[in-house]
């Protein structure tokens, strides 16, 4: 039987790690994702993860003493954000190419400067251009039955990429559920055998270099290094099928579905289109009722996944609608807008589609994106739609009032 | 200096554009890189290995009486002919043929 316990989203994801039997495990902690790291290191503890734990100097060396166990044959898991990711760029750049399936939560948060430990997806979309695959939660339950599908995901032969499974920090890091663990048993006939080093390897029996020197302007060099850039994004093209499959097999074996690329929510017959990515899709679905019941046509997308970037998907969800308000929980600088908008016109661009948009960016270190909040984003689209001036960007806690996150 | 015993990784069931590795000595000619080469005085080279040992592209090659790189490989850094405790390594310009 799957157990019923009652945890916040940190210790949802250390149960997905557990039941997915990690060889070793990394971390150093970092605000909000701190409380993961002392779960995972608990249960290995405890013996509920029969683990290798690395305590070690920060999170360079985290993701270095993990792709060293990847070459090795090891299922591996760590989870940062913020500076940590920072620290750990130089690593984390390299684990695409070298085609390492290592699964790491992002426990999301602003970007300092200003100092800030509060929730935010800055650090998680500015690394958006790695080749890591990236995928965005709503709830703790789905945090951690995306852990467990992310090994699926990442050891699937076509794939072969690290796969970060992203959560707001504070909103679904320390907001308490129920939440169900499902069995051991039913859980490894879903992941079977470990699949990590079978392309790359240290193992003095079948001896090779790996990342030998490749590039350069004469020779071989230069179409190599092309050629290792086009595989890397075929992996990342047939990553939309394998997360499609393997989410539409969770829910055969597991009871619970979630849409794998974007979902659609009361979009049957939207004339105006919300997206959302992470945890503020809640507040947004009660505003887009809310609207519903007063008559307009109103829909919702949500991203789940963020990279491989769900193209298709957009275009197919969007099709047939005459307006659109993105709401961003980070910053693209140098647009001035979010970056799902500025990547979503990209799509519809290819799709050769021009309709009115908006980019709210809202939630910023720790900021609430409240149902209020999305009930202007649907009343300022409206006004796009009808050919109203509107700003490109909508800064949505710009007037938030006295006092801040606490 | 024991021949390696082990057969090679057989890559044959990799997709080619998956992930640099090599199972070849090099992917790339390093030796088109070089602007002095090393030149070894095979009398007193002793096989001692030590150039084997610090040359940063592993291009040392074992002969029946001494060492020497193999320049394909050789980007001509130097090394050896600092390292080589005999002095038997010299680096020549290119040029001077």
């Amino acid at each position: 039987m799957p157990k019923t316990i009652v945890c916040d989203g940190n210790e949802a994801a250390a149960w997905g790690v557990a039941r997915s039997r990690p060889d070793m495990v990394a971390v150093y902690p970092i605000t909000p994702q701190s409380s993961l790291a002392e779960y995972v290191s608990q249960f290995v503890a405890d013996g509920v993860i029969d683990a290798d734990l690395m305590d070690v100097e920060g999170e360079h060396s985290v993701l270095s003493v993990l792709q060293g166990a990847c070459l090795a044959g090891a299922r591996t898991f760590t989870a940062s954000c913020g500076q940590g990711l920072a620290f750990m760029f130089e690593p984390y750049f390299r684990t695409p190419p070298l085609r390492l399936p290592i699964v790491m939560s992002l426990v999301t948060r602003d970007g300092i400067t200003p100092q800030c430990v509060w929730g935010g997806q800055q650090d998680a979309m500015t690394v958006r251009e790695t080749g890591w695959i990236h995928m965005y939660c709503e709830s703790a339950q789905e945090v951690l039955d995306t852990v467990i599908m992310a090994y699926r995901i990442a050891e699937d032969r076509g794939v072969m990429l690290p796969v970060n499974v992203n959560h707001d920090g504070n909103y679904l890091s320390y907001g308490v559920e129920r939440v169900e663990v499902p069995d051991q048993d039913e859980v490894d006939r879903f992941l079977g055998e470990k699949n990590t080093n079978w392309h790359a390897a240290l193992d003095p029996e079948r001896p090779m270099g790996v990342d030998p020197l490749t590039g350069g302007a004469t020779g071989e060099g230069p179409g190599l290094f092309v050629k290792y850039r086009k595989g890397l994004c075929r992996g990342m093209e047939n990553a939309k099928q394998v997360i499609a499959d393997v989410h539409r097999e969770w829910g055969e074996r597991f009871g619970r579905s979630y849409a794998p690329l974007v979902e659609r929510y009361r979009m049957e017959d939207a004339e105006t289109a919300v997206v959302t990515i992470g945890s503020m899709t809640g507040a947004g679905k009660d505003a887009v009722d809310r609207a519903r019941a007063s008559g307009d046509k109103v829909g919702l997308v949500k991203v789940k996944t963020f990279r491989p970037f769900p193209l298709e998907a957009f275009q197919e969800a969007l099709t047939g609608v005459g307006a659109l308000g993105v709401v961003d929980r980070s910053v693209s600088f140098g647009w001035g807008t979010g970056p799902v908008f500025q990547e979503l016109l990209s799509g519809l661009y290819l799709a050769g589609r021009v309709i009115p948009a908006v980019s709210f960016i809202g939630g910023l270190a720790g900021a609430d994106i409240t149902v209020e909040d999305f009930g202007r984003v649907i009343e300022t689209t409206g006004r796009a739609q009808r050919g109203e001036s509107v700003p490109r960007t909508v800064w949505l806690n710009e007037d938030a009032g006295e006092g801040g996150p606490s | 200096m024991r021949p390696q015993a082990r057969k090679p990784f057989d890559r044959s069931g990799i997709p080619d554009d998956l992930c640099p590795i090599a199972t070849e000595h090099a992917v790339l000619w390093t030796g088109d890189w070089r602007a002095e080469r090393p030149v070894v005085d095979r009398d007193k080279c002793t096989r001692c290995a030590t150039c084997w040992l610090y040359c940063p592209t592993q291009c040392v090659v074992e002969r029946a009486a001494w060492f020497e790189a193999d320049l394909k490989i050789c980007k001509g850094c130097g090394v050896c002919a600092r390292e080589c405790p005999h002095h038997a390594i010299t680096m020549v310009p290119e040029q001077e043929e």
